[in-house]
């Protein structure tokens, strides 16, 4: 029997050791990092760089990302191969905004965006309007990425597609997505996508003081999404949630309706990456097709299983690694980092099956010490090969 | 000098066929020499003399293999070389050692085509059946005005019907724009019975209009091309049509050799096999190592190193298979989505393994000659040899796939193993030497798969990416852990595929074929073979 | 005694390292860092590995020369991966933390337009080195690729003209992004110009990675029953192989549908059994097989940098356009910083501007004055049985670029010079 839930909310998330980290991070996140990045000076051996705030900034998306991705996948145990087409979602509705605040300034000096200058469009079309309001933009960032996943899910958990065949045709809908958004003809901006942002809010884009904050909200919507997270999978819905995972059938024979339960952490899930891709596009600057390639929403996955499926904490870790791994290594070793990323991913699942923060945990009680307030690092054991 | 040189002239003029050198100096200089128009003007000579002895040299131009001292020398010298060997174009003898500084004759495309059709042209009066036979077919779509004389001496010297109708149908084309009425209203007529897809464009250069005026007066003339353009579009669209269903019946061909190692592997053992399109990277390196091995050693046997490729490449693709097996997936049996991390860390690895150890560029992968060109069958209607060969090549791979799964003790076991792994322990079956060979027999088969794929695209690292996700749309589409499936899925995919590009464009098809996939599986959740049997859960 | 040795060489290793550490620290001084930006894994590494491998060949040479302003060049390596958010990342950190002077790099358009907003906000410079759409020019950027009018137009002239087979149909055929788009609106616009009806131009867009041709192929021959065809091609690396091997094998020769391709250099066809393409034509403004000694000093130069380091293919070394490209780049570069005295982008802008070097397509390259372009020569070959290219057709000198091609409405307005000073 799992200990019955706590009333306090407080306590409930987490215990003292977790908020701890929680709160630390925070410290980190508002103080620590404007401090060293804004104020100090920059020969200053605590400065840091504008680089490592974006990358860091970045990071932090992806850790969304995997937050979203282990609702669905490490709590209810269904693996999507196409969150990239969500996280892509959001960032188009965002670079949307972005490209209609440019205003005059582009190359040519138009009203529309420079892509469609060129090619010979003389209005927007009807699904660019009204997207230079930011009201707008921010709505369409949560409706579209949770409007296709309700559509979506609402269909294929309808009809049971399960497993395997759920995660393919997750791959087929992104695939799907990229190719049309690649077409030129769609309407945003081809394979070249949207680039060259130069304000949010009239503000301009390219300042220390825009970067920070964008990277301070970032922090602010992560610590809000891993509490919400928290808050989910400790409540009943988390445990019905958990018993989907394991054996969806007595659930069913319970009295409970699967696809409700679902459908609600499928969609969440999505709005979660369409807000983490909102988040990402103004950061890095551009927002390309490419983000919605069958290959990177597999790399989602791998960011959870590597950190640790099944914890909240433990995907946020995966994210972080797998990522700030490849900006070194590509760096470090730019002819071979491949072979160190690829033995990474082979020694994790060999070695440490429940991801990099189970194989802590482990070490940490093996220690004698008491094992945190983290979920137990569930790489569910009871799912079977989909024969 | 003048007197040799006309001495040769007339030796040319009487003696041509007997002669070793085949064109007279003059002529020579200009092909060599001169620029395009020059050029042109000498073979039109040379046609005009119809001397079959001008062909090798007329060929060495065509394949870039003449080269000329460079004119500004007094003494000029032109040498036909072939494999380092040079033969002067004058007299025909051996030269040895080749001079200093000697450049290649260039041509262009204009002269290229006109020296084509100029040995076809001379090539008609050949004792050979066939040789004449293909020379009228490669004078059917390039024939000028200036061969009507050639044209008529050989249709009156033609003694085989197939070949004179050809000549025929060629002089008819040449003369439409020119002689009297019913000379161009018979030629129009002939036209209608022509298999050559340029008599439609002749055809329909008849019927063109300039403004609001018809480029031809007279009416007649353009209602009797009119008849004819409708026969003979009647019977290209007919091949069009043909040719769709093979376009159709080929990329499933391929999605199927792509997907049956799959379906082995993550079909049958339950094996997410992210490396799956790594090992058909495998197996088409393979291939391309035995091309050069042959190239090195065996440049005789060259045109047959395919058959050597295809053992090989199965061998090594299911040998690496297996060592990824013995040392990693083994491990993760029962934990199939940890096989998916892992065996995304292994295709990257072998990604960047063949990457530095073949460069990040392609690798040249030929087509034996057997394997290149095509066949006509119908009206402009070209089957590929490569596509011909690989569709057979499917089906072989299929049957032997079919006979070792369902008549030999290794696929029983397999069956019991993937069916019931404990029972089939129980009764003896040595559970993990079977899965360590089926899965290399998975990979073997990614591999033969590899070896198709290098007759028809690229080799080189990216490979297996561009495959991987079509391998598990079909084997998901058919069924997982159903063979059938597979090869209906493939099939069905492909045909659909070629289309719906016919009418959509390449990216929509695509796209349509994916939201299809989409809504087929809502349809029939456990694709379109479903195991049969009561499972509660997965 | 034992533990007085030890002691004694204790001090000694440590002083010799805190030497050491002195030594590498002087010597970092002396050095100028270059960025080298071209992706070396991912979609992407088939074509840019090269440009890499030359830019680092024109370092040496310029460091065997004795460097820059007396310091020698160091080149930092990053691999951006095909990615492109990650080459803005990589962008940042070449210029804000490897504090490079000059970066190299970039392929794809997309590449290009997601460092750009970088260059321009901390000021440093990118060189790029290869053929693209135009449409742009900013001041922190100097292309030494071919701007449309320096390969596109005159390529299509040379269709249209008695020699190239004069074409009256056009198939313009491309991978569906910025560049085959943008070349094919101007292309349209001009073959418009020289009286080439709509219905006698057809536009088809294949996605990335297209590898089926057949009903490509199978469409051109249709299209070409129509009249005399030429199909201009801009299909991107990888497809090209799949497209040339099905042209081949389905008769389209070259003599009766020639294809120009302006993707499709000596590497391209590494891959590729170039028998059955004998005739198809590429335009660029270099092809390895240009004689002049120039050249061939390059060629030898290049043979002997893949042996000494072992690069894949060593045993075939092939130059291409974007290599020589590059290697203009560095050298401009150099010299320009040289003429200088200085590494800083606003004090190094002037002295690029005008900058001249002989290059090895045989005339000598001049940067513009203002507008950030080569000058450069077309030339239009045909492919050999060999791989290599026959030069068909020259310009009689270099042509001037302009990024803002006359055939795209509203570029009349445009300055030939970046806006941003």
């Amino acid at each position: 029997m799992a200990p019955p839930i706590p009333t306090s909310l407080f306590s409930r998330l987490y215990g003292p050791r977790g908020w701890m980290v929680v709160g630390a991070f925070a410290l980190l996140a508002f103080v620590v990092f404007p401090v060293c990045n804004l104020v100090l000076p920059k020969d200053s051996l605590f400065y840091i760089s504008d680089y490592r705030v974006a990358l860091i900034g970045k990071i932090m998306c992806y850790a969304m990302v995997a937050l979203a991705m282990d609702l669905i996948w490490g709590y209810t145990g269904i693996l999507s191969l196409g969150h990239g087409v969500f996280f892509a979602l959001g960032g188009y509705a965002m670079g949307m905004y972005l490209m209609r605040q440019i205003g005059l300034d582009g190359v040519y000096h138009m009203p529309l965006p420079d892509f469609m200058v060129f090619l010979d469009w003389k209005t927007l079309p009807w699904y660019w309007s009204f997207t230079e309001h930011f009201w707008y933009a921010m709505l369409l960032v949560v409706l579209v990425p949770g409007l296709l996943a309700f559509v979506f899910g609402f269909f294929a958990f309808r009809s049971r597609i399960k497993g395997v065949y759920f995660s393919i045709i997750t791959q087929a809908m992104t695939f799907a997505f990229m190719l049309l958004f690649f077409r030129n003809d769609t309407g945003f901006g081809g394979n070249n996508g949207f680039t060259d942002f130069k304000r949010i809010l009239d503000i301009p884009i390219a300042t220390s003081g825009m970067r920070m904050t964008l990277f301070m909200l970032s922090a602010a919507t992560l610590i809000g999404m891993l509490l919400m997270a928290r808050w989910i999978v400790t409540s009943k819905l988390g445990r019905v949630l958990t018993a989907i995972r394991d054996a969806e059938s007595r659930v069913m024979f319970s009295g409970y309706n699967p696809v409700h339960y679902k459908l609600f952490i499928w969609t969440l899930s999505a709005v979660m990456c369409g807000i983490a891709g909102a988040l990402y596009v103004p950061q890095v600057g551009i927002i390309n097709p490419s983000e919605m390639s069958p290959a990177n929403s597999i790399e989602i996955a791998i960011w959870v299983a590597l950190g640790g499926r099944g914890s909240l904490v433990g995907a946020i870790l995966g994210a972080g690694i797998v990522n700030g791994a490849k900006s070194w290594l590509t760096v470090a070793f730019p002819e071979y980092w491949l072979f160190f990323l690829g033995a990474l991913f082979i020694v994790v699942t060999l070695f440490l099956p429940n991801g990099v923060l189970g194989a802590l945990q482990d070490l940490w009680s093996r220690k004698g010490g008491k094992r945190s307030d983290a979920p137990p690092a569930g790489a569910p054991t009871n799912t079977k090969v989909p024969s | 000098m003048r007197v040799v040189l006309r001495l040769f002239l007339q030796c040319v003029l009487c003696l041509a066929a007997l002669s070793a050198q085949a064109v007279s100096p003059d002529l020579l200089q200009k092909l060599a020499y001169g620029e395009a128009d020059d050029k042109l003007a000498a073979l039109a000579l040379i046609v005009a003399g119809a001397d079959e002895s001008a062909i090798p040299l007329l060929q060495a131009l065509a394949d870039d293999s003449v080269q000329a001292s460079p004119d500004t020398r007094e003494k000029k010298i032109i040498l036909i070389v072939k494999d380092g060997k040079g033969v002067d174009a004058v007299t025909g003898k051996a030269v040895e050692p080749l001079s200093e500084g000697l450049e290649d004759v260039v041509i262009n495309n204009r002269v290229r085509k006109e020296i084509t059709t100029a040995i076809a042209a001379l090539k008609l009066a050949s004792p050979d059946k066939a040789v004449r036979l293909a020379a009228a077919r490669e004078l059917q779509s390039n024939a000028e005005e200036s061969m009507l004389p050639a044209l008529a001496r050989a249709v009156a010297k033609e003694s085989d019907p197939d070949i004179k109708n050809l000549l025929a149908l060629t002089q008819a084309s040449i003369q439409l724009s020119t002689g009297d009425k019913p000379a161009r209203m018979a030629a129009i007529s002939a036209l209608a019975a022509s298999n050559n897809p340029s008599t439609k464009t002749l055809l329909i250069g008849l019927l063109a209009k300039k403004g609001n005026e018809f480029v031809e007066p007279d009416a007649d003339i353009r209602a009797a091309a009119q008849r004819s353009l409708d026969t003979v579009q009647s019977k290209l669209s007919t091949g069009e049509r043909f040719g769709q269903a093979f376009t159709g019946i080929s990329l499933g061909s391929i999605l199927l050799l792509a997907a049956l190692g799959l379906a082995i592997t993550y079909g049958l053992m339950g094996v997410i096999n992210m490396a799956h399109g790594e090992l058909i990277m495998v197996g088409a390196y393979s291939t391309y190592l035995v091309q050069n091995f042959f190239k090195a050693n065996l440049s005789g046997a060259f045109d047959w190193y395919l058959l050597a490729a295809v053992p090989v490449s199965f061998a090594v693709a299911a040998l690496v298979g297996m060592l990824l097996e013995r040392g990693v997936i083994r491990f993760l049996y029962g934990r199939p989505l940890e096989t998916l991390l892992a065996t995304w860390g292994i295709s990257l690895m072998l990604i960047q393994a063949c990457r530095s150890i073949f460069g990040a560029q392609n690798v040249q992968v030929e087509n034996p000659v057997w394997m290149s060109g095509g066949v006509e069958v119908m009206a402009g209607i070209i089957l590929p040899y490569n596509r011909i060969v690989i569709i057979v090549f499917a089906l072989f791979v299929l049957f032997m796939v079919w006979v070792m799964l369902t008549r030999t003790r290794l696929g029983l076991f397999v069956r019991a193993v993937t069916q019931n792994r404990g029972m089939a322990a129980c009764v003896g079956v040595p559970t993990k030497r079977i899965d360590t060979v089926a899965f290399g027999l998975g990979s073997g088969i990614a591999g033969l798969a590899g070896c198709a794929l290098s007759q028809i695209g690229n080799v080189g690292p990216d490979l297996g990416q561009s495959y991987i996700v079509d391998s598990f749309m079909v084997v998901v589409l058919g069924g997982v852990g159903q063979l059938a499936g597979t090869v209906y899925a493939a099939m069905g995919l492909g045909i659909a595929n070629k289309f719906l590009e016919g009418v959509a464009g390449a990216v929509l098809a695509k796209i349509c074929i994916l939201v299809f996939i989409i809504i087929f599986i809502q349809k029939r959740p456990q694709g379109i073979f479903a195991l049969k049997g009561r499972f509660a859960d997965n | 005694m034992q533990r007085r040795s030890f002691l004694k060489q204790l001090t000694v290793s440590v002083s010799l390292a805190v030497a050491g550490m002195g030594a590498t620290l002087a010597q970092a001084q002396e050095t100028i860092k270059v960025g080298v930006l071209h992706s070396l894994s991912g979609t992407m590494a088939i074509s840019e590995t090269v440009l890499k491998d030359v830019a680092l060949m024109a370092i040496d040479e310029i460091n065997a020369k004795g460097g820059v302003l007396g310091k020698k060049l160091e080149p930092v390596v990053v691999d951006p991966a095909s990615n492109w958010p990650l080459f803005a990342e990589k962008a940042r950190q070449l210029i804000s933390k490897d504090k490079v002077a000059v970066t190299f790099g970039c392929w794809t358009s997309v590449s290009r337009k997601s460092v750009l907003p970088v260059f321009e906000e901390l000021n440093s410079l990118l060189f790029y080195p290869v053929q693209y759409e135009g449409e742009e020019l900013s001041k922190n950027v100097y292309y030494t690729g071919a701007a449309p009018n320096q390969q596109a137009i005159p390529a299509v002239e040379y269709l249209m003209s008695k020699e190239g087979g004069g074409a009256k149909r056009w198939v313009l055929l491309g991978t569906d992004y910025v560049y085959p788009r943008t070349t094919n609106k101007i292309l349209r616009a001009f073959l418009k110009s020289k009286g080439v009806d709509d219905k006698d131009i057809d536009e088809k867009y294949t996605p990335f990675g297209h590898s089926d041709y057949q009903t490509i192929v199978a469409d051109i021959k249709k299209f070409a029953q129509g009249g005399k065809t030429a199909v201009v091609s801009t299909i991107n690396g990888d497809s090209n192989v799949p497209f040339y091997k099905e042209l081949g094998n389905a008769g389209l020769k070259a003599k009766d549908v020639p294809v120009v391709a302006f993707s499709v250099g000596e590497e391209e066809l590494r891959g590729v059994d170039t028998k059955p393409l004998v005739g198809h034509l590429a335009a660029w403004n270099y092809f390895m097989s240009v004689k002049n000694p120039t050249n061939d000093e390059f060629k030898k130069k290049w043979a002997a940098y893949a042996k000494a380091k072992k690069l894949p293919g060593a045993d075939k070394p092939l130059t291409n356009d974007p290599m020589e490209a590059t290697y203009i780049g560095v050298h401009m570069w150099a010299q320009a910083a040289a003429k200088a005295k200085s590494i800083e982008t606003d004090k190094i802008i002037p002295a690029i501007n005008g900058q001249t070097f002989k290059a090895p397509s045989g005339l000598t390259a001049t940067m513009d004055a203002k507008n950030h372009h080569l000058h450069k020569p077309v030339l239009i070959g045909e492919v050999k049985a060999d791989g290599q290219f026959n030069v068909v057709w020259k310009t009689k000198g270099p042509i001037k670029a302009q990024p803002w091609s006359p055939f795209i409405a509203g570029n009349d307005k445009k300055k030939d010079e970046p806006e941003k000073k």
